[in-house]
């Protein structure tokens, strides 16, 4: 097993997103939470963060990409959409939870 | 007394993370009543601002989009949007809301006041504004 990172920071803001995908463990979570949802669309200047991640598994929170307008066509392939429950249930399956604010 | 200055609104923030967006609005919806030329400059994740299909229903936030389509009405003239900021976002003006503007003693109608401009445009808006509230 490995950590939950929760990014909650738009990637063209903040190096939030970029530093939680150096510094996590292979076989990490990483769950794009509020303005972090933003590194989950494709066709961006930040795409290649996720992109070229290999070894960890990257979500992004339905209800805040829906208040942001990205539709899910527009996410990047891979990016798992989970709604609150699965936001709780990747808590409970990993290690722990660090949040990167 | 007649002294029309050109107040400008630059927006570089996104919508819902922070409470920049929404404050920027309440301070061009006040400024409605002063008569001056308004301009609104969204650039960086300012442009997420404008970004059309927000449903913020599962969010317990409220969705102030169908406030951005009335600013036609309260004074706003100009809405410009910096284009590398779009583009670097995987974004184009077919994304973004529309915005319709009409002068109520003229009746001169616009369609849509939100214009995507290049960089060097960006420069001289700010350049020639007389006043910059940055949110």
């Amino acid at each position: 097993m490995a950590d939950l990172f929760t990014v909650n920071k738009s990637p063209f803001e903040k190096n939030s997103l970029e530093n939680a995908i150096k510094f996590s463990t292979e076989g990490a979570s990483i769950l794009l939470i509020e303005d972090g949802v933003y590194g989950a669309s494709k066709g961006t200047a930040c795409e290649s963060m996720i992109t070229g991640a290999a070894g960890k598994k990257f979500y992004a929170l339905k209800s805040d990409l829906k208040a942001r307008g990205i539709a899910d066509d527009r996410l990047i392939d891979g990016v798992e959409v989970v709604d609150y429950a699965g936001f709780v249930e990747l808590v409970c399956s990993t290690d722990k939870t660090q949040a990167w604010l | 007394m007649s002294d029309i200055k050109k107040f400008m609104y630059l927006n570089r923030r996104a919508p819902y993370g922070t409470i920049y967006a929404w404050e920027s609005l309440e301070v061009v919806l006040i400024g409605a009543a002063f008569d001056q030329e308004v301009s609104l400059m969204f650039a960086d994740d300012g442009v997420y601002q404008l970004v059309k299909g927000c449903d913020t229903s599962e969010s317990d936030m409220k969705n102030f989009m169908p406030t951005y389509r009335t600013l036609g009405d309260y004074g706003v003239r100009y809405m410009y949007v910096d284009q590398a900021s779009l583009e670097a976002r995987g974004l184009t003006a077919d994304d973004l809301i529309e915005v319709a503007w009409e002068d109520w003693e003229t009746e001169e109608e616009v369609d849509n006041i939100v214009e995507v401009v290049d960089s060097a445009k960006v420069t001289e808006l700010m350049a020639e504004s007389d006043v910059v509230f940055s949110f």
